[in-house]
């Protein structure tokens, strides 16, 4: 296998999921590319994580305070799945239907939100929706329970239309007003307070007696239209069809403006995002089919280094070259630390500033937040008795001399390439250590250090801030 | 200490995230309208805490209404701009770049920052303590600092041996160099990376320097405003501080929601400027407290939608106290969109009054435009 071929199917992991240490790479890559893809959008193919041995080292899990735990978890599963683009998805809808722990502090809905993302995420639009509109997270974040047939609310009518389907512009306030009326009586079973028994599950209840269920008109039809009618209507419209696809480009293929300029900024690719469009308007909005194309296309081979990587994908991403996190976090860490990790990347996850959900692309990257990434990176690192970097160690054979270090290091990293100033600055500190010695258990340990240090350094650069 | 020498005019801005009821901020609580609007949501007359004949401040505001009695507090009335947006994103994004008919990626304070150091030379002229930059900092090329964690600022700070770090440092800074049309992302990456190195130099003496016997409360706010208070009376030549409070999208439960933040907001102000005259350190810095948009007139039952009009604050010893414009007006012919309250003050024109009168730049070219200003300062 050349290693053109490895560094592109390398890129299709690191979208698709979350990257791939060197010995899962070469597993994988043994399949054709398109092989791979469809593997990757067939995730029932492959077995889904067991989570008794995490449960069972991380006790903290059976309770349902201490949210960051769970966010957390969800971390561990997309460092540990075999199934990368279920979890991909996952975080894809959470980008979308942005929904924060701050406001109700009920971690079951929370996770459970996030479960239907992972088990709908590769569906199709109208059931994604349908499927929100019914959550008792996504019901209590926007409000919807407090929407009644007598006293309206407009939080949910007006995110569903502007940051979950359709985009600004695409409609007017009257069809607000008129789809927050269809939702009326849409809310959820009021569980149990949380003394002295901890937060209880919850779930979709349609209340009749609080529904308007008189004439509506929305997006110029009228009906006694309940909320599945909006959602059909909402499907149809080619709107949705070309908000959704834009979503999905700036998440796996390239950083586009930003969300809230795309009734005035027009696609980067809007060759692909036609073709994008095409595909939803023929599979009735199936994203499994939408994504088959955009892997296999063109573009999206050639987009490697077009999206910075989002916190959860540096972290995620980093973690899984040193192979910890397996079973058994490190000594002294909760899986919490997972959480605060990103978190203070820009990327609170389960726990986004707004519905919006977070800024994208070079709006990752401040002073602030860049130290964090590079700092981070750094220290997963500093071990170097760590599964993944040993494993790195053994690659390199019995020598390495100072002329290719940089390059055999890039190869078992990625592989990933970078600019001539980069290569220039890290090959002046491979010139500083000379050739390395690795044929002696003594030299290897001598030696280790050395080696880490370059991936230290290759972790800091500017290109390992893009995906 | 003498204070004879002129200090340059600091100012602080917190952005209160979410789009803040003003109307249960300062209450019209002898105005039957403001009963009859608000059937669910209003706090009981005997419950404000009287400003004067017809206004009062929310119970929970008493730290700050300490404040505007001592004559420290401007309050400005019916603060908005025509036609007012009602997303939080666009509505935020209006108020961070002065341009409500188009979207910018400019923010005012990014100009702002450049005209007082054109040359970058000082990357903490303008510093945000939180996580990510707000819209209103950035300006392409312009460098500013973003601060999540004040006690540990910098890179490779997880390589204990020094000579070992130095040596990692110099290797980051050749990596980040002299970027030559990689792109716009890449030499941003250039510039932020150097502009981490850099300051990261100067700020590391805030902590290490500042005293206090002030407590702050162990709210977020009362964090980001004590580190605001760290590396101003560090004297490190920051210019623009930035900080935010989120929480104020009160669409439901306000009635619980709303005391909590206020709490927060009042105590964490007075202690800030405790603080300041503390270390001596208030004669010139300026505050102004702000959001997006004030809430509709009727309340939803629970809590309130978005609506506009609301008011803002500008506080600190130089601000000569008291009410400035006009309160939204309660009479229905007078709503905005027939629901709305209607905005008497446009922000640019505040935003000019700081840009111009305190901060000696020209307002217009900043703002996009000239609008009417308001005279909050204590003349000497």
């Amino acid at each position: 296998m050349g290693s053109k071929d490895l560094a592109l199917k390398a890129h299709l992991l690191r979208r698709a999921g979350f990257g791939a240490s060197r010995s899962e790479l070469e597993e994988i890559a043994k399949n054709g590319y398109e092989e791979i893809v469809e593997d990757l959008i067939h995730p029932e193919r492959f077995a889904d994580l067991d989570e008794d041995y995490v449960r069972r080292y991380n006790p903290e899990l059976s309770y349902h305070d201490g949210f960051q735990n769970h966010a957390g978890k969800w971390i561990w599963r997309m460092i540990n799945t075999k199934r990368p683009l279920e979890e991909k998805m996952a975080l894809f809808w959470h980008h979308v239907f942005a929904t924060a722990y701050y406001k109700s502090e009920h971690v079951p809905t929370l996770i459970a939100q996030i479960d239907t993302f992972r088990n709908n995420g590769l569906s199709d639009i109208k059931k994604v929706l349908n499927d929100l509109a019914k959550d008792p997270a996504m019901n209590y974040w926007l409000d919807n329970c407090e929407n009644h047939s007598d006293q309206p609310n407009e939080n949910w009518g007006r995110e569903l239309l502007e940051l979950f389907s359709m985009g600004v512009g695409n409609y007017s306030e009257d069809d607000i007003k008129n789809a927050s009326r269809a939702f009326t009586g849409w809310t959820f079973e009021q569980p149990h307070p949380l003394y002295p028994f901890g937060h209880f599950a919850s779930s979709f209840i349609y209340d009749e007696d609080d529904h308007d269920g008189t004439e509506k008109t929305f997006l110029g039809r009228t009906g006694n239209f309940n909320g599945e009618d909006i959602v059909d209507i909402i499907c149809e419209q080619p709107a949705t069809a070309k908000f959704i696809c834009r979503h999905l480009y700036t998440f796996f293929v390239e950083d586009e403006p930003q969300v809230h300029t795309w009734s005035i900024e027009e696609p980067r690719n809007p060759d692909a995002i036609d073709a994008m469009i095409k595909v939803f308007m023929e599979t009735d909005g199936d994203i499994r089919s939408i994504l088959r194309f955009v892997f296999n296309s063109d573009f999206f081979k050639d987009a490697r280094y077009k999206k910075v990587k989002n916190p959860t994908e540096l972290v995620a991403g980093t973690i899984k070259l040193t192979g910890m996190y397996d079973i058994i976090p490190r000594e002294g860490e909760a899986l919490g630390s997972l959480y605060g990790s990103a978190s203070v990347m820009g990327q609170a996850l389960m726990n986004p500033p707004t519905v919006e959900g977070w800024h994208t692309g070079s709006e990752w990257i401040d002073g602030g937040t860049l130290n964090e990434r590079v700092n981070f990176a750094v220290d997963q690192f500093d071990d170097v008795s760590t599964p993944g970097f040993k494993d790195i160690l053994s690659r390199l054979g019995d020598q390495v001399k100072s002329d290719e270090l940089v390059g055999r290091c890039l190869d078992l990293i990625g592989p990933i390439e970078v600019g001539d100033e980069t290569h220039a600055a890290l090959s002046s500190y491979a010139n500083a250590v000379g050739d390395l010695d690795l044929s002696t258990d003594q030299a290897r340990t001598e030696n280790a250090v050395k080696i880490a240090r370059m991936i230290q350094l290759i972790v800091s650069t500017r290109e390992y801030q893009f995906a | 200490m003498a204070t004879t020498t002129k200090k340059d005019p600091v100012f602080v801005v917190v952005q209160l995230s979410g789009g803040n009821d003003f109307m249960n901020t300062v209450i019209p609580y002898t105005n039957p309208l403001y009963y009859d609007n608000r059937t669910f949501l209003n706090i009981p007359e005997e419950d404000v805490l009287p400003l004067d004949s017809t206004l009062g401040w929310h119970p929970e505001m008493g730290p700050f209404k300490e404040l505007y009695d001592r004559g420290m507090v401007a309050i400005v009335q019916g603060i908005g701009y025509p036609d007012s947006n009602r997303s939080h994103f666009r509505g935020m994004d209006i108020w961070h770049t002065c341009t409500p008919d188009e979207v910018s990626t400019i923010g005012w304070l990014g100009n702002t920052i450049e005209q007082l150091d054109p040359t970058g030379e000082n990357p903490l002229t303008g510093i945000n303590f939180g996580v990510g930059l707000p819209k209103a900092m950035t300006k392409a090329g312009v460098p500013v600092t973003s601060v999540s964690n004040l006690d540990n600022y910098g890179l490779m700070s997880g390589i204990t041996a020094e000579d070992q770090k130095d040596e990692a440092l110099q290797i980051f800074k050749n990596m980040y160099g002299q970027a030559v049309g990689s792109g716009p992302v890449m030499d941003y990456l250039s510039r932020t990376g150097n502009d981490v190195l850099t300051g990261a130099d100067i700020i590391k003496v805030a902590p290490e320097r500042y005293e206090s016997t002030v407590e702050y409360a162990d709210s977020p706010i009362g964090k980001s405003l004590r580190d605001v208070a760290r590396v101003h009376t560090a004297d490190l030549g920051t210019r623009i501080f930035y900080t935010q409070q989120g929480g104020y999208d009160t669409h439901a439960n306000q009635l619980p929601t709303q005391p909590g933040l206020f709490k927060d907001l009042a105590r964490a102000v007075n202690d800030f400027f405790a603080d300041l005259e503390e270390h001596d350190a208030d004669d010139n810095v300026i505050m102004l407290i702000f959001s997006e948009f004030g809430r509709r007139i009727a309340d939803n039952g629970s809590g309130t939608d978005h609506g506009s009009g609301g008011g803002a604050f500008l506080v600190g010893k130089p601000v000569d106290g008291g009410l400035y414009c006009e309160y939204p007006s309660l009479e229905r012919d007078r709503w905005a969109k027939g629901e709305d309250l209607e905005h008497t003050i446009d922000y640019r024109g505040i935003y000019g009054t700081v840009l111009e009168q305190w901060l000696g730049l020209e307002a217009a070219p900043i703002v996009q435009g000239t609008f009417e200003q308001i005279n909050p300062f204590k003349t000497n």
